[in-house]
């Protein structure tokens, strides 16, 4: 019992730690099943039939798509009873520019504000200590010192350019355009769940809705596990995209303002009705990544997680295939046999050849 | 600043101290020190409101899972909620405590209360410029509370109420909202706003042209240096809310669509009215915090302040400036790469005249000679802590880390030090320096240093541990979370029950003072108190300077 345990532990452990040994594996024990379709939430599109059906017709034609299991740890906050210092800081950051915000904010901004801020709190003891009035009965007469009034006004503008160097330079970092064979993915929010679209992936359609936890649950309706990932953030169905690769990410909205956020990645970015926004986003280790909508939008704003699965390229590949969708090399290879070879010259951002 | 000689003919002016009967002179004052009077028991009223309803807030947030909210909604629909309704309940919760604390507590008690009070007295003047606009002014101010508290009780879209949080952003506060809540609240912001407009201009009018002779513009102490500036503020951005939620109420009753995209409207638009009023809000609540902590610090150290001018026009610095760095609240919307930097850029320029203030306040007390009263303890915790919460400013307002921060718990976290242990530690301030003044009473020493340590302890405790949460990834205006968050939510919960017992504190000072405090004297803090009011009787007489004192 405790050994077959453990065994299980261990065949999930290989699962999720290297691409390679996943896919030579066996079905996975731990594997999240598949909802019977006519049970999931999934308004207004149920895709969930096509899906299955889509990976039952291919699954001979390759390697079949098999969800991720999430990491505890991995993507997510941290318990203070897990590891209090990592639940008072960020999540790891898996993007460059995550990382890099990450050492701007703990390694340049973070030391400032606590050495300012103790500062000001040792002149204070400092002034509590000399001059209360025991210890000084007679005040004096001060009331300008030019020297010091251009020092506390110069050092401050001095610090303050420092700061809005590396500040800007990630700025301009993160407004970096997507490059032309970036996979596009169209996040959009609705009252109160998320719809992914791949429009260059043949159209596909993913609706992700909040998973309830086992007691909430009706009869028969799918449930969370801990392979889908914590409460309140684990999803039916995730955004699946291709790790390593830049994406660019849109967001829109149908209904009322939402906010796309992934905290393990540095990124957020608002769903406006009417406003296509788009940024770009690139993803470095595999893995599953969770978020929250991060505007106000009604009821249930707290219940409408989002869930990122980055699979290695291959992979997405399947994925794309489970889904019905092509991917973007096929179609124009399909369309003219001679095309491809140059496609696949002009791809180095984007190995997603499959 | 100024030196002051008292008018001695003025103190025994007594028969100007004759008072209208209790109707006429509570409910159709024009009297500058009742209606402060009134401001701040109405401050007080509804900070008690605004205070239980965090308390709520932080009970249902004390641990995972939503365990009252269903509970809470029955009681105000009188049937059993749905589970939307429930959540719909916690989206009031926010938005009333949002508007309350901003609208019905900081602002009447800061510039109407104090304002109101000593603007006069420390200026020299008999009394406001417009005495029956003030009276107007205040009446308002309870009309919209009442439409604030009364659109609880009517749908607002999935259940009772405005749950559209305190910035009411479209689509949400239009078609994502049906019902009269919305409008109510509206409403409630229109009546609110012309009251701050009128008494801006009363305050304008008052500090422009009733200065006692000799009173020049750079003698005025800071206090009014500080309601200038404030009431400079509220006549420009005011009227773009009042622009701002007026189209709101359009485009939720007569088909307009200036924020909806279908029909060429923008909702982004909003945002950027709300916030060219929202951002300089935030300096309406602080700023005249900063004159109060002036007039401690000053008082205490027995010194003049230091740097008198930089700090006047630190002020007003400040005051300009707030008004160009808005879209710092918006940071995720889509914006462009040079508008985000423009607007990261222009938002740390502000930690350069607020520094000036907290070092000139630490330089006033250097070389002083300070006894640590309870307004002079205040005063201290709000240097410190405003100190903490501004630093964190500074690190909200780059555009790239924002793309982590916005929305989280750290900007909660930011803005109630700020607030709640800013703009409240320099109510609390002046509330114990003033009280004297105000009521011919003093409070208990013991009760007030023991309510500012309590407080102290217990805020802290309650908004240190949301940092946490926030660089965690904590979003913000969630009624339930991931265990990975209960850690810290318990802890803040905890901060919360210690604060209330500090307020308890607070209230039980106040009955004190009213049955057993000592008669308050003329100038109870001594020499270091050198401002006009301290010239006064404790009350100051119904009528006050009716021969104008002369300042040297």
């Amino acid at each position: 019992m405790n050994f077959s345990n453990k065994l299980l532990m261990l065949i999930g452990l290989l699962f999720v730690s290297t691409q390679s040994v996943a896919q030579e594996s066996q079905q996975p024990v731990s594997a999240p099943i598949a909802a019977p379709a006519s049970e999931t939430v999934a308004p207004p599109v149920a895709n969930d039939d096509q899906t299955v059906a889509q990976s039952a017709t291919e699954a001979d034609s390759g390697p079949e798509y098999v969800p991720m299991d999430a990491v505890e740890g991995f993507g997510m906050p941290t318990s203070a009873e897990d590891d209090i210092i990592a639940s008072m800081d960020f999540q790891d950051q898996k993007s460059d520019l995550g990382q890099e915000a990450y050492r701007i904010n703990n390694y340049i901004l973070l030391p400032i504000i606590t050495v300012i801020s103790l500062f000001v709190l040792a002149l204070l003891f400092w002034v509590i200590v000399r001059y209360r009035r025991k210890a000084n009965p007679v005040p004096s007469k001060t009331t300008h010192n030019t020297l010091v009034e251009i020092l506390w006004t110069g050092i401050p503008i001095l610090i303050l350019i420092g700061i809005s160097v590396p500040s800007i330079g990630l700025l301009a970092k993160q407004f970096e355009p997507a490059p032309q064979n970036a996979v596009t993915v169209k996040a959009v929010g609705y009252q109160w769940y998320w719809g992914f679209e791949y429009p260059d992936h043949g159209g596909i359609e993913i609706i992700a809705n909040m998973l309830k936890e086992e007691s909430d649950a009706a009869e028969g309706e799918r449930f969370r596990t801990d392979a889908d990932g914590p409460a309140l953030l684990a999803t039916d169905n995730r955004m699946v995209v291709p790790v390593g690769v830049p994406i660019r990410l849109q967001t829109t909205a149908a209904d009322v303002i939402h906010s796309f956020a992934i905290p393990s990645l540095w990124f957020k970015l608002d769903a406006v009705p009417g406003r296509l926004n788009e940024k770009a986003l690139t993803i470095n280790e595999p893995g599953v990544y969770f978020g929250q909508c991060s505007e106000l939008c009604g009821a249930r704003h707290g219940f409408m997680p989002i869930a990122i699965e980055a699979l290695p390229p291959a992979e997405f590949a399947n994925w794309v295939k489970s889904q019905g969708g092509t991917m973007p090399n096929e179609a124009i290879a399909e369309a003219s046999p001679e095309a491809e070879e140059a496609t696949a010259e002009n791809n180095e951002t984007a190995p997603v050849a499959g | 600043m100024t030196t002051i000689a008292a008018n001695p003919a003025d103190h025994h002016a007594h028969d100007a101290d004759h008072k209208p009967a209790f109707f006429a002179r509570w409910f159709m004052s024009t009297n500058h020190k009742d209606i402060g009077t009134l401001y701040l028991i109405f401050a007080i009223f509804a900070g008690i409101i605004g205070g239980a309803i965090s308390g709520m807030m932080r009970v249902e947030l004390a641990e995972p899972g939503v365990q009252y909210l269903g509970q809470w909604a029955s009681w105000l629909s009188g049937s059993e909620a749905t589970w939307d309704e429930a959540l719909h309940m916690w989206n009031v919760l926010i938005t009333a405590h949002g508007l309350i604390m901003v609208f019905f507590m900081v602002m009447p008690a800061i510039i109407g209360g104090f304002g109101n009070w000593f603007v006069p007295l420390m200026i020299g003047a008999p009394d406001m410029a417009f005495p029956r606009m003030n009276n107007v002014s205040y009446w308002l101010t309870v009309v919209a509370f009442i439409m604030l508290l009364g659109s609880t009780f009517v749908p607002g879209g999935t259940g009772l109420g405005a749950g559209t949080g305190w910035t009411v952003y479209a689509p949400l506060s239009t078609s994502g909202s049906v019902g009269p809540a919305v409008d109510m609240a509206i409403f409630s912001l229109h009546l609110a706003g012309a009251a701050s407009i009128l008494g801006a201009v009363n305050f304008i009018t008052t500090i422009f042209n009733m200065r006692a002779p000799g009173m020049t513009l750079h003698k005025m102490p800071l206090f009014v240096w500080s309601v200038l500036v404030t009431a400079f503020l509220l006549l420009l951005a005011l009227p773009v809310l009042a622009a701002a939620i007026t189209m709101l109420l359009t485009d939720r009753n007569f088909g307009t669509g200036f924020f909806d995209a279908a029909q060429g409207g923008d909702p982004i638009l909003y945002q950027h009215l709300f916030w060219f009023f929202g951002h300089p809000e935030v300096y309406i609540m602080i700023l005249p915090g900063f004159g109060i902590i002036s007039q401690i610090v000053s008082t205490f150290s027995r010194k003049p302040v230091f740097g008198y001018l930089g700090m006047a026009y630190a002020m007003v610095a400040i005051g300009v400036v707030g008004f160009v760095v808005w879209a710092h609240h918006m940071f995720t919307i889509g914006m462009t790469a040079n508008v985000k930097i423009y607007f990261t850029a222009a938002t740390m320029v502000i930690a350069v005249p607020t520094g000036i203030k907290i070092f000139s306040w630490i330089a006033t007390m250097w070389g002083g000679s300070i006894s640590f009263k309870t307004p002079m303890l205040w005063a201290m915790g709000f240097i410190f802590m405003f100190t903490v919460g501004g630093v964190t400013g500074v690190v909200l307002a780059n555009g790239g880390l924002d793309d982590a921060y916005h929305d989280t718990y750290y900007v909660v976290a930011h803005f109630h030090y700020v607030l709640s242990l800013g703009a409240v530690f320099s109510l609390f301030a002046g509330f114990y320096y003033w009280f004297g003044k105000m009521s011919g009473r003093m409070l208990n020493e013991f009760l007030g240093q023991l309510h500012f340590w309590i407080f102290f302890i217990g805020v802290n405790v309650l908004f240190f541990p949301m940092h946490f949460l926030g660089n965690n990834g904590m979003p913000r205006r969630i009624p339930d979370y991931n265990s990975a968050y209960a850690y810290w939510n318990e802890i803040a919960s905890y901060g919360y029950a210690i604060m209330a017992v500090g307020v308890l504190i607070f209230f039980i000072n106040i009955a004190w003072a009213f049955i057993a405090g000592r008669k308050a004297e003329d100038n109870y803090w001594g020499e270091g108190a050198t401002t006009l009011e301290w010239t006064l009787s404790s009350p100051p007489p119904f009528h006050q300077f009716e021969t104008l004192p002369e300042i040297k």
